[in-house]
């Protein structure tokens, strides 16, 4: 099976206190510790299991700049067998449709028969793969958190619904999935293993190589754009205790016990 | 002509989820003089219930009822919606698990834009919608603008829109099944099986009045023990964050969230957990909430009723400590 999993460099938000700039163009960008995308960890971990099982290969492709070759390198220390990168000026600024078109273009290239991608990325929007699908006119399903390879032209999957329940659905390939999270436990990759493959070659495909007219893709293409950045002014929010910890704990005791906290 | 905004209805064994009136207030506020339409997919007697029930708040539903939509498969409702939905209309669908299976695509299909997880709309200047959305698991808030012009599909946060109760209206149904269901099935490419139903775990953590909750901030799997002591010595139950389950230290059934349990203790402490609106979608009841957590810009201090800035892998064993010492 082929397999090609999209990725995302993201800002590791467990990591960092993510602020917004002082003109609110943008987060605070300096010394953000970046990673893939959790969700797409996972994603990648699953497309290595099933090409262990059954064969074939698993490709990573992100769309970014070139420090987004230090992501695709990681999954490929996974175990990814190769990296693409799709990388131009002409596509900054793209929407979510941008980066799926984008990515179509090197869909369209090659035989995938099988896309994953995480279920949603650093802005929550979770929309990438869906459009794709749409894009490519091939079926979709998201949020899977179970995957079965029934045959060549099928596979089974579960997708995660409400209260944990777990819904049930046969899909014909070539298909795209989004991938939850807790699917199964992404290998570790060490730092040995990262350097075991800094040497393979990673190519840079730009428009013109995907056969992209520029302005289709990036802030021109765009239907939506982010104008700014700010922090909500929000209710009060909670009370925050102040004083020794010690002062601290009386306090939260007696606030827990009057509403019912210890018993 | 007034702005046409359609709402798709989510509903389960003949109950309207929350969301449907969430979508009249989020449809008010995108464009007040709007002409608002429920559209409910479904079959039988339970989409009946479904469609009484919608038109006390919509002056107009869509109706699609096929036994192919016994159970909703977002691939083939999508291709019926398609036949439906008229290019250059508002379409607003709640952004949860079956929102973000159907929507993206459907934005596609009618090409219009697609706008996920809006949290508040601020108004319409030159065909563009501005929206409200939160990035960074809701560390950040920002403006965006998206052009509406040829139509827009957009996802809205459940919870985000105060439901608008206070609209009465006497809804007319529309049965657009013919239309919909015009030429082959859509969307044959997936196949709906089952529903695997959640197991059910060693505690019912829905029936808990005192919750010690748990997120990703414990850090390691053994440090999980302060956590079973401060529960034990509340006398409350351990529930987690969705990483704590991933990482497979508790099992599912202790997960608060869209996607685990909803609870409604009447004290919920929030360990170590960021506060994610899919984490949050999972406590009702208004319950006291106490957050610990070493980053005191983290979402959950919104919320909750008092918060404590502090490393928990320190606090939490000293309250504990306090505790027993006052029950003696
Ligand atoms: C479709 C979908 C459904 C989902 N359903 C759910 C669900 O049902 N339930 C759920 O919980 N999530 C759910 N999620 C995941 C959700 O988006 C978040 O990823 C998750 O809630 C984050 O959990 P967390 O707060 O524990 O971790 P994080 O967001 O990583 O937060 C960890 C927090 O701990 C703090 N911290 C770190 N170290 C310490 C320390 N030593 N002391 C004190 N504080 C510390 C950090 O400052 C941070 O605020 C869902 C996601 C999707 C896409
Ligand atoms: N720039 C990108 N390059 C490659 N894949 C991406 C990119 N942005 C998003 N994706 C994929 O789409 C998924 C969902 O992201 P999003 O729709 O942005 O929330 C991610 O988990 C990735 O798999």
């Amino acid at each position: 099976m082929e397999i090609l999993v999209c990725i995302k460099r993201a800002p590791d938000t467990s990591e960092n206190e993510i602020e917004v700039n002082s003109d609110g163009t943008d987060i605070e960008r300096d010394d953000l510790v970046y990673s893939v995308n959790e969700w797409d960890n996972y994603a990648v971990e699953e497309a290595i299991q099933i090409r262990d099982k059954i064969g074939g290969s698993v490709t990573v492709v992100s769309v970014g700049d070139e420090e987004a070759e230090d992501v695709l390198r990681r999954e490929m220390a996974m175990g990814a067998d190769k990296g693409i990168l799709l990388s131009d000026d002409a596509f900054e600024g793209s929407d979510g449709k941008g980066i799926a078109s984008i990515l179509k273009a090197e869909v369209e290239k090659r035989n995938y028969d099988l896309i994953l991608t995480g279920a949603q990325a650093d802005d929550g929007a979770g929309q990438v793969g869906g459009i794709l699908a749409a894009m490519l006119d091939w079926p979709y399903a998201s949020l899977v958190n179970f995957l079965e390879v029934v045959d060549d032209n099928k596979i089974k999957v579960g997708r995660e619904i409400a209260g944990g329940n777990q819904e049930m659905n046969e899909i014909d390939l070539p298909c795209v999935l989004s991938i939850q999270t807790g699917i199964n436990e992404p290998r570790y990759v060490g730092i040995r293993g990262i350097r075991k493959v800094a040497s393979l070659e990673i190519p840079v495909l730009g428009a013109d190589d995907l056969g992209i007219a520029p302005g289709s893709v990036g802030e021109s293409g765009a239907k939506t754009k982010r104008q700014d950045y700010f922090v909500p002014e929000l209710g009060e929010g909670a009370e925050i205790l102040e004083g020794s910890t010690d002062e601290i704990i009386d306090k939260l005791i007696e606030l827990i016990k009057s509403k019912g906290g210890i018993k | 002509m007034a702005r046409q905004v359609f709402a798709y209805i989510i509903h389960k064994d003949g109950v309207v989820d929350d969301t449907a009136l969430e979508l009249v207030a989020a449809a008010g506020k995108l464009d007040p003089d709007a002409s608002i339409t429920a559209v409910v997919a479904g079959a039988g007697a339970e989409l009946d219930a479904v469609c009484n029930e919608v038109a006390s708040s919509f002056a107009e539903i869509w109706k699609i009822d096929d036994e192919a939509l016994a159970y909703v498969n977002a691939e083939v409702l999508r291709g019926m919606l398609v036949r439906i939905l008229p290019k250059g209309g508002i379409v607003l669908v709640p952004h949860e698990h079956f929102g973000m299976d159907l929507a993206p695509g459907l934005s596609i299909k009618l090409d219009a834009a697609y706008l996920p997880d809006a949290v508040d709309f601020e108004g319409i200047e030159d065909g563009r919608l501005k929206v409200v959305r939160e990035e960074y698991s809701g560390q950040v808030s920002t403006h965006v603008l998206c052009d509406i012009s040829e139509g827009a599909v957009i996802t809205v946060r459940p919870g985000s829109f105060k439901a608008d109760e206070s609209k009465s209206a006497n809804g007319r149904v529309v049965d657009k099944t013919a239309e919909a269901m015009e030429g082959d099935l859509p969307g044959s490419a997936r196949r709906y099986l089952e529903v695997v139903e959640a197991e059910i775990g060693d505690v019912d953590i829905t029936k808990s009045d005192i919750l010690v909750s748990v997120g990703r901030g414990i850090e390691d799997e053994e440090n999980l023990e302060i956590i079973y002591e401060l529960a034990e010595a509340m006398g409350g139950d351990v529930s987690c964050s969705r990483p704590i389950v991933d990482a497979k230290w508790l099992e599912k059934s202790r997960q608060v969230g869209t996607s685990g349990q909803t609870v409604k203790p009447k004290v919920y402490m929030a360990l170590g957990i960021s506060g994610t609106f899919q984490h949050l979608g999972g406590i009702k009841g208004a319950p006291f909430i106490v957050a610990v957590n070493k980053n005191p810009k983290a979402p959950i201090f919104q919320i909750a009723d008092v918060g404590v800035v502090d490393d928990m892998l320190d606090f939490i064993p000293k309250l504990t400590d306090r505790i027993n010492e006052i029950k003696g």
